[in-house]
């Protein structure tokens, strides 16, 4: 029966790509091992090779194809004995089968409801951006580079450092471009040495540099915690404001996808902590230019936290010469009068899908994106509260010691009489992430959750 | 108070007598059934990791994979050295080092795909396996911290007084971080019976060696601590097979923490997303024409009319069917029971 060879996933997060080129004919001999095509994703070209052995019978997608999705069928192979005339006779048998879900009783979680058409989230404008601006559709993979690239040229002691950021071009391609531009003296491959290189970036720091500081996620920053936090952090206390550490920390933090317990975790909570440190955590492509410009000048430490999934959307940039925000200030990303939904990072795609179901609903919802974890702009979220009389916070996090739980604690303080209702808080599950598909779904919030939690402050 | 001193660590076995430095040995004479044994047991590693591959880029497989492809005789030959009881502990790169543990192919799979008849019931995936049985210890996702805990299992065979091994493996790249080298100081400073195996494979995913290390002989980064090291061909079975035992017999007589190079080289990209584009085309071609490990074995068994191509044909179908079995099973083995999201957090 002849094989059908489908477009392969080649990283955890690939859903399509486009297929660039064949390098395979239509009647060539395969064998294991042999390039037959090659794929490109936003994040990289990849190669396809060939792990049945027989004679490439047809190709199915032709060169230049964009946007082929995981697992459709490319090509025919044909086995011993084979002709073009056996293609379309036997059933497709390499056909990937979804993952059996047989032992996952869908009760077990609340559920996501199904998406009606939803429409379009009408997104406040940012009070920071000029009206009548021009906007450039950036993802926020290019915008983090813009924003490093810019500030690169404006100051020539800011430089970048951290694992495959230089000839690499970057683990997920965020400095891409940066050592063809700057060279390398400014763009630095390092060893794998968190911990050192962390203090080297606070060392240079303390002499006056103005070092970003790439982690290839956070979760290997916690191998370099102790010069974040000892170092990098109480400087200007230890030195009665003598010296500080103008430095970033960047990198991705929270869940990508199945990558498990050890390549899952949500810093945000860590970070904001600590006294003596800035953190910011944005969601689309402009705050995230807009910021991390703002983290680069900051004469403090910045811990900036990306986001994997986030890296391929793409957002409205403004096009400004010189487009900086300022940390500790959140957005209202839609004005509404019933309820309140803090969020930051990805835990705004929770909270984005939630509203469109509740509009749908009839309930009209604020939703605040905090940008800034660290200070944070209390003042927004309790005028919205004045407004709404009720909160909820989402974020991806574990839920102890959240900072949904910071939030709730200190609106019951600061807005008490203001509440109808008391704050929810959703986060992740209290548990380390597991690898299983079914089982990863479940540790993550989901948008249920967050409806679930706005009907019961809204007494729905 | 003081009797807890009694079994101290830090306390060497008093016989243990001073050996010279050891140097790299000749490759092992291996037998027919030796040659015979590596043959079948890289053959399996291959195989498994070429439908790992595949798999993965149906789906069946998600988040980081790391294939052992190239690597395949330096875990079959150092195995054939251990005992009963010797620890092995590697990173994320693991699934070779647990089937040449006797680890069933089934179990490895069924943990790739997620799967309840994983090893670790789907929760851990292919960065992190373990399996208590065999004394495998993982199976670590954060690069170097295998070696600190490699060095603490070494810890606890010598407080024990057993006569075991830590075989604790980490990369080039992983060479760098400096919990290696504090553990390389409490290993030499106590004694430890543990074997630092680094598996050089030329590259940390996009970094050739040399752009990373200042000392690029890796078998020297033990000498401020007083820990000996040897390089070795890590293409060649026989070659480790005799460092293994060289190495191996050092730590069981009390001499402590021996370091092994193994020189070698991955096929495959750092994981299944790496367009390696770091490296020519060339230099992967030619390893695999002129070193490749399992060629190595081939060539000589038929040299020596120790199997013809029909044994080994039969030989490779064998691995074929226990492949093709465990991806069978892992693709049709249910997920996790979702009661599990909540178990073996604490006990
Ligand atoms: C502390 C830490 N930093 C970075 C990473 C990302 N990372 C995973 S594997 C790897 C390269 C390691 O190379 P090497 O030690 O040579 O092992 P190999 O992959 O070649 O087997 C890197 C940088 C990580 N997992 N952990
Ligand atoms: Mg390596």
């Amino acid at each position: 029966m002849p094989i059908e060879i489908l477009m392969p996933a080649l990283s955890p997060t690939m859903e399509e790509g486009n297929l660039s080129k064949w390098l395979k004919n239509e009647g060539d001999k395969i064998v294991a091992g042999d390039v037959i095509a090659e794929i490109e994703t936003d994040k990289a070209t990849m190669e396809v090779e060939a792990v049945d052995e027989g004679i490439l019978g047809k190709q199915l997608i032709a060169a230049g194809t964009e946007g082929v999705k995981v697992n459709t069928p490319i090509a025919v192979l044909l086995q011993d004995g084979e002709s073009a005339a056996d293609i379309g006779k036997g059933a497709a048998p390499a056909k990937a089968e979804a993952p059996a879900t047989a032992a996952a009783p869908a009760a077990a979680a609340p559920a996501a409801a199904p998406v009606a058409a939803a429409p379009k989230t009408e997104v406040a404008a940012d009070p920071d951006i000029p009206a009548g601006t021009e906007m450039v559709s950036t993802t926020v993979r290019e915008a983090l580079r813009d924003a490093m690239a810019e500030e690169m040229r404006r100051d020539g002691d800011v430089f970048i450092m951290g694992e495959e950021v230089a000839e690499y071009q970057g683990a997920y391609k965020i400095t891409q471009g940066l050592l063809q531009e700057f060279g390398p003296r400014r763009v630095v491959d390092t060893p794998i040495t968190e911990h050192g290189f962390a203090g080297v970036g606070v060392g240079a720091a303390m002499a006056g540099l103005r070092p970003i500081v790439e982690f290839m996620t956070f979760n290997f920053a916690m191998q370099a915690i102790d010069q974040i936090v000892n170092s990098a952090a109480k400087t200007l206390y230890m030195s009665g404001g003598q010296m500080g550490a103008p430095i970033v920390f960047r990198g991705p933090s929270g869940a990508a996808a199945r990558v498990a317990a050890q390549h899952s975790q949500c810093y945000a909570a860590w970070y904001s902590h600590i006294p003596g440190l800035k953190v910011v955590m944005p969601y689309s492509a402009a705050d995230a230019k807009g910021l991390l410009k703002a983290a680069i000048r900051d004469p403090n430490p910045v811990i900036f936290l990306e986001n994997e999934i986030l890296y391929g959307h793409s957002f409205d940039v403004p096009k400004l010469d010189d487009f900086v925000l300022p940390i500790g200030k959140a957005r209202i990303h839609k004005t509404g009068k019933d309820v309140t939904i803090v969020s930051f990072g990805i835990g705004m795609t929770y909270a984005i899908k939630a509203e469109a179901e509740l509009r749908a609903m009839g309930i009209d919802v604020e939703i605040i994106d905090l940008r800034t974890i660290r200070p944070l702009d209390f003042d927004t979220i309790i005028a919205s509260v004045k407004k709404t009389n009720r909160l909820v916070v989402v974020e991806e996090g574990y839920p102890q010691s959240s900072v949904g739980d910071f939030i709730a604690n200190q609106v019951s303080q600061r807005a008490f009489d203001h509440l109808d209702a008391p704050v929810i808080t959703i986060a992740g599950k209290d548990v380390p992430m597991p690898y299983a598909a079914n089982l990863e779904k479940l540790a993550l919030p989901n948008v249920g959750e967050v409806i679930e939690a706005v009907k019961a402050v809204t007494y729905r | 108070m003081a009797t807890a001193a009694k079994k101290a660590p830090a306390k060497a076995k008093s016989d243990s007598k001073s050996q010279s430095a050891p140097v790299t040995p000749k490759p092992a004479d291996f037998t027919k059934e030796q040659d015979v044994a590596a043959y079948r047991e890289m053959l399996l590693i291959r195989r498994f990791e070429e439908k790992a591959g595949q798999l993965y880029g149906m789906g069946f497989i998600g988040g980081f994979c790391h294939l052992y492809i190239g690597q395949e005789a330096v875990v079959t030959g150092l195995q054939m050295s251990l005992i009963e009881g010797d620890q092995m502990i590697t990173a994320y790169r693991d699934h070779g080092h647990m089937l040449a543990m006797g680890l069933s192919a089934r179990g490895v799979m069924a943990e790739l795909a997620g799967r309840r008849g994983g090893l670790s019931k789907g929760k851990g995936g292919s960065m992190h396996m373990f399996s208590k049985e065999k004394h495998f210890y993982g199976g670590h996702g954060i690069v170097g911290a295998q070696v600190s805990l490699g060095t603490g299992l070494a810890f606890a065979n010598r407080y024990r007084e057993n006569p075991n091994v830590s075989v604790t493996y980490f990369g080039d790249g992983a060479a760098n971080q400096g919990q290696v080298y504090e553990s390389f100081n409490m290993a030499s400073l106590w004694k430890l019976p543990v074997i630092y195996v680094i598996e050089n494979n030329r590259y940390a995913m996009g970094t050739a060696v040399s752009r990373a290390s200042a000392e690029t002989d890796f078998s020297q980064r033990g000498l401020s601590f007083k820990i000996p090291g040897i390089q070795v061909d890590g293409m060649d079975v026989r070659a480790v097979k005799a460092a293994g035992d060289l190495a191996t017999e050092w730590c069981r007589s009390g001499n402590g923490p021996i370091i092994l190079e193994m020189q070698t080289y991955r096929y495959r990209g750092h994981s299944m997303s790496d367009p390696a584009k770091y490296r020519s085309k060339d230099e992967v071609q030619k390893m695999r024409s002129e070193h490749d490990p399992i060629e190595q074995v081939k060539a000589r068994l038929i040299a020596k009319k120790w199997a013809s191509e029909d044994d080994l044909k039969a030989v490779d179908k064998d691995v074929r069917d226990i492949v093709a079995d465990a991806a069978d099973f892992a693709q049709t083995d249910p997920e996790p029971d979702v009661a599990e999201l909540w178990t073996d957090i604490l006990i």
